[in-house]
């Protein structure tokens, strides 16, 4: 279930408006290639092969109450605080709602090879 | 352009950040909705044809992001010399003993057929940006845009003694057969010997692996050749980067082995008796590392377009491209940036590239405001590790990227970093070559 607020801040983004009333210049794309920079440790479309969190399908509200708790300590965090102090409140709703819409897939295993031993 | 045609055509009843908005969803996810247009069926990619030079983390994220953002409707052929993908990062593992080559070697096959990619086996000799075509040892491509990741390349001419490569004195900076030479030359070493590993001023490739590779080759003496020493001379006045948290392995977990000596820049070197001679010493290795100074990747060079100091390539942080040649797009450690040259910042560099590009290739301006994250980790053992981790956002009017709020280092290495930093390293790769 998408948090009712989400709906309404994703709107005014929508119409190029912040919540906070000035205009803030998340778009489509700024967003997606924001929530790509996470697959370097969430993996590929936020489907993890292991080891930390997959982003993919996760309920909106709920990432954005962890990312909220990383970002003002209330959420215990090894690495993710660092991460969460430097994203903007409507940086973080935004890739909430991105990541609740990417489905959860089984990622394709690693394509190992012998080492063949080039320079 | 048909594409473009069809998406401000459909957009003429939308104010202007609302057709900004709906052709970059034409362009992003609309294209299946609307159903396949002609062109798609067509051999001409209707965006355009993009070249990649270079397969390692910019280059190829670059390429995959391209096709996927695209959908399709950008062709991209990726030139890449190497049978296969090498991981730099966990290399220095090799070094400790914990790792080998073939955990950190993979296949491209799987990224090319995943995305569509056309893949050139071959290397690229010259560059015409007037012809916009790439001419290779065997034949000639043109391109619409292109982007150049070729790394970096060493230069030892500053090496007073040893002005061009040595066969037995490794860099090991570049993961491969140097990496596997350094490992046999440690595990040959006696009992005893000195290991001296020089780091050259930065910037250089990876800020923390002279410094990781040093806890490595400990970690290795510690348990295999407890009488030997590393010596680190480094030509920077302070270590670079996780300053703190190595000095904690240095002076804790390595205290017996590991001696590091700042301000320590080649005077000269004798490949012959392993000897370094410094401002202040002279210092004799058993086992010789040199670490040579890097510029931009040797394609950049023939270019011309390493304009920063005749070392780095400028860009221009929107898109990439190079400020001195519109449609050459230049990624990953080969850029002069105050942004750390690590694996994760070239792919996320080229993620923001791939958007850029296939906006410009669609008539758009693109993402006035590109944010993104690096995480890097490094491992002061077999099992331990730590980090540094940033979100960098555009300053428009520096207009570069700059560190944003937060941003740290671990308080210090632990296991659980260490699994962390394996997950990273995993979901990279996935990300890079699934």
């Amino acid at each position: 279930m998408q948090h009712p607020l989400n709906c309404i801040i994703v709107s005014l983004l929508a119409m190029g408006l912040s919540p906070l009333g000035f205009t803030e210049p998340v778009q489509a794309n700024s967003v997606t290639s924001l929530a790509a920079s996470c697959y370097a440790c969430h993996g590929p479309d936020g489907n993890s092969m292991g080891g930390t969190a997959s982003l993919a399908g996760l309920n909106a509200s709920y990432f954005a109450e962890r990312m909220q708790g990383f970002k003002d300590g209330s959420m215990p965090a090894t690495v993710m605080h660092q991460h969460a102090k430097g994203l903007t409140q409507t940086e973080i709703l935004a890739l909430a709602d991105y990541f609740a819409t990417l489905p959860r897939k089984t990622p394709k295993p690693l394509p190992y090879q012998s080492f063949k031993g080039q320079p | 352009m048909k594409t473009r045609d069809f998406a401000v055509h459909a957009s003429q009843a939308l104010s202007s950040t609302h057709r900004r908005q709906f052709c970059r969803q034409v362009v992003y996810g609309g294209l299946a909705f609307y159903g396949l247009p002609a062109f798609a069926r067509a051999n001409k990619p209707p965006l355009g044809q993009v070249v990649v030079v270079g397969a390692g983390f910019a280059g190829l994220t670059a390429a995959k992001y391209i096709r996927q953002w695209s959908r399709g409707n950008v062709g991209v052929t990726v030139i890449e010399p190497n049978m296969q993908f090498i991981s730099c990062p966990q290399s220095n593992l090799v070094l400790g003993g914990s790792k080998t080559m073939d955990a950190l070697s993979f296949s491209y096959q799987l990224a090319q057929t995943q995305h569509g990619l056309k893949w050139v086996h071959d290397q690229v000799v010259a560059i015409s940006p007037t012809r916009k075509q790439v001419q290779l040892a065997r034949g000639t491509l043109h391109y619409d845009k292109l982007i150049l990741a070729p790394g970096v390349d060493f230069n030892y001419r500053p090496l007073v003694g040893m002005t061009q490569p040595v066969a037995h004195i490794t860099h090991a900076w570049k993961a491969g057969a140097q990496t596997l030479q350094l490992r046999q030359q440690l595990t040959a070493m006696a009992d005893g010997g000195v290991f001296v590993i020089t780091i050259p001023k930065a910037p250089y490739r990876c800020p923390p692996g002279p410094y990781e590779r040093a806890c490595q080759v400990a970690h290795y003496f510690k348990q295999h050749k407890p009488r030997s020493k590393v010596i680190v001379l480094d030509a920077n006045p302070d270590i670079v980067s996780k300053k703190g948290l190595f000095m904690q392995s240095f002076r804790g977990l390595y205290a017996d082995i590991i001696d590091y000596r700042p301000n320590s820049e080649i005077v000269e070197i004798d490949p012959n008796t392993h000897t370094v001679k410094t401002d202040f010493e002279t210092v004799h290795a058993d086992l010789l590392n040199v670490i040579p100074p890097q510029l931009a990747g040797k394609i950049a060079q023939q270019a011309q377009l390493n304009n920063v100091d005749q070392r780095w390539c400028e860009v221009d942080f929107l898109t990439y491209a190079s400020t001195i040649a519109p449609d050459i797009h230049i990624i990953g450690d080969s850029i002069s940036a105050g942004l750390p040259k690590s694996a994760h910042m070239a792919t996320s560099q080229a993620k923001i590239c791939a958007a850029a590009m296939v906006d410009l290739l669609a008539g758009q301006a693109p993402n006035p405001l590109p944010v993104f994250a690096n995480t890097c980790y490094s491992f002061v053992d077999d099992q331990q590790a730590m980090h540094v981790a940033n979100v960098y956002r555009f300053d428009a009017t520096k207009k570069t990227m700059i560190g944003a709020e937060g941003g740290g280092v671990s308080t210090q290495a632990s296991l659980l970093e260490g699994q962390y930093a394996q997950a990273w390293a995993n979901n990279i790769w996935a990300d890079t070559l699934t």
